[in-house]
């Protein structure tokens, strides 16, 4: 039997986005020269979230989306089904981007937008900003600002959005 | 989808999705660093038994951009010279490791005999008249990015004019574009007409000039000169006079109106204008998207998984 359990309410999520949008700022000491990139899908609304919070508290800073489909490593070993078409419309050369996702999980999604990041220029620096870190890392990458620290075990789906944060298991 | 061989045996959906990924594909051929791992480790051979300049270095820089590994084979220097046939051709270049095959011959249905003696993927670059599916699909993806038609051709007037009868590009346009809803009519003389014309959902006129301001898109055939010697075309000049895009019929198309050609172009002949000169000519474009749809294929076929979701 599935179960699904709600483990952040729409309240819970935009404090933990205004509280990010604070510690971005706070460990840039500024927004000067930084850029938020939300991976495809759902890193997307994340990152608009992000950089309304962001130019609320101080200044406009760009945002733009990735995604990442061509740079998996698991490319051949399951379906893949892009979303939609990359948009950055600003220069990546010496920014301190921002990658933004939803759910970071194994740490191979990271991986394929750095890789896919690069090609677009050489970022001075790249930071990771995500709502849920649900644990079990297959690759050496942690995030600079996290919303929620969620251990789960891996047979259970987490899903998030601006609504909440719900855990959905088979058992 | 194992092979991309013709625009009706992919069917609408596929023709969607690659669409949809030959988005993906333009932005990254819009980068500084036009290129993607996504297809490292594969091979793909381009096996070319007819000339061709734009499909073959179409395909070969699309692998590259996928990071395929590519081969080129030439009829005109290879064991074929010697007596070798297709079949032993392919098992030889099958045995050396390859992912894809995309092939160019002058057979009607080689791609699906081709795809009886490999286990690859066999992609059609043009078999005799019978079918160029990436041509019809670049053709697609050109119009649809145009004029901001993403979600279908419903009501779109499309004109093909000139040698219908000879052409696998006609034939793959009529299949492409009536299937994402356009109303197609084909302009040419009666000669240049196929005999199986009425089973087609197309309308045909031999009056270019009855249609020309009330059309979308103008796409223009090449006229294949070595079939004049068959007496088909009484003479170029007169063709022109009927069917060619003259600086008259130029003036007369409609604003938006796109005009098309597959390449290579006679000029003077369809084409009495400098198609450069013309604000509605798309004809460069369809050149730089050929790529992108081919990356589309490629992937489509070696890198989507899409065959996996039966389970091993």
């Amino acid at each position: 039997m599935s179960t699904t359990k709600q483990v952040l309410g729409p309240d819970d999520v935009r404090r933990a986005v205004t509280r990010m949008a604070h510690e971005i700022i706070e460990r840039n000491q500024g927004i000067a020269g930084v850029a938020l990139i939300g991976l495809q899908r759902g890193g997307v609304w994340l990152a608009e979230a992000l950089a309304d919070e962001i130019a609320r508290i101080g200044e406009p800073v760009p945002v733009g989306s990735i995604d990442c489909s061509l740079y998996r490593d698991d490319i051949g070993l399951r379906p893949v089904s892009p979303g939609s078409v990359s948009d950055i419309s600003f220069t990546v050369g010496d920014a301190t981007i921002v990658l933004v996702d939803d759910v970071l999980y194994t740490g191979r999604t990271v991986k394929a937008a750095l890789d896919a990041i690069t090609d677009y220029g050489r970022p001075k620096a790249v930071q990771l900003a995500v709502l849920v870190d649900r644990g079990h890392r297959e690759l050496p990458i942690r995030p600079d600002f996290v919303g929620k620290n969620l251990p789960t075990s891996a047979d259970e789906d987490v899903s998030a959005s601006a609504d909440g944060v719900t855990i959905a298991s088979d058992r | 989808m194992k092979h991309f061989r013709s625009i009706d045996e992919a069917g609408p959906e596929a023709v969607r999705r690659l669409l949809d990924l030959a988005e993906h594909m333009a932005e990254v051929n819009r980068r500084p660093n036009p290129k993607v791992p996504a297809l490292r480790g594969k091979t793909v051979c381009n096996v070319f038994f007819e000339d061709s300049t734009r499909t073959r270095l179409s395909f070969e820089t699309a692998a590259k951009r996928l990071s395929a590994d590519t081969m080129n084979f030439a009829v005109s220097q290879s064991s074929v010279n010697k007596g070798e046939s297709l079949r032993d051709t392919i098992e030889t270049i099958a045995a050396m490791g390859v992912d894809a095959f995309v092939i160019r011959h002058k057979s009607s249905g080689a791609p699906w005999q081709v795809g009886q003696w490999t286990t690859a993927s066999v992609v059609n670059a043009g078999d005799g008249w019978h079918a160029h599916p990436t041509q019809a699909l670049l053709d697609c993806y050109t119009i649809r990015t145009a004029l901001n038609r993403r979600d279908s051709f419903d009501g779109l007037r499309i004109a093909i004019v000139g040698d219908i009868k000879h052409s696998r590009v006609a034939r793959s346009d009529i299949e492409a574009f009536t299937m994402l809803g356009a109303d197609v009519t084909l302009v040419a003389p009666r000669t240049l007409l196929p005999p199986s014309i009425d089973d087609l959902p197309v309308t045909v006129t031999t009056d270019l000039d009855a249609i020309i301001d009330e059309i979308d898109v103008l796409y223009l055939l090449r006229m294949q000169l070595e079939r004049i010697t068959e007496a088909l075309v009484p003479h170029l000049r007169e063709y022109t006079t009927r069917f060619g895009l003259t600086p008259e019929r130029a003036a007369r198309l409609p604003e938006h109106a796109l005009i098309m050609h597959p390449g290579p172009m006679n000029r003077g002949v369809e084409v009495a204008v400098d198609p450069s000169e013309l604000p509605g000519s798309v004809i460069t474009q369809q050149v730089t998207n050929g790529i992108a749809v081919r990356m589309a294929v490629l992937f489509d076929l070696l890198g989507s998984g899409a065959d996996l979701e039966v389970p091993a």
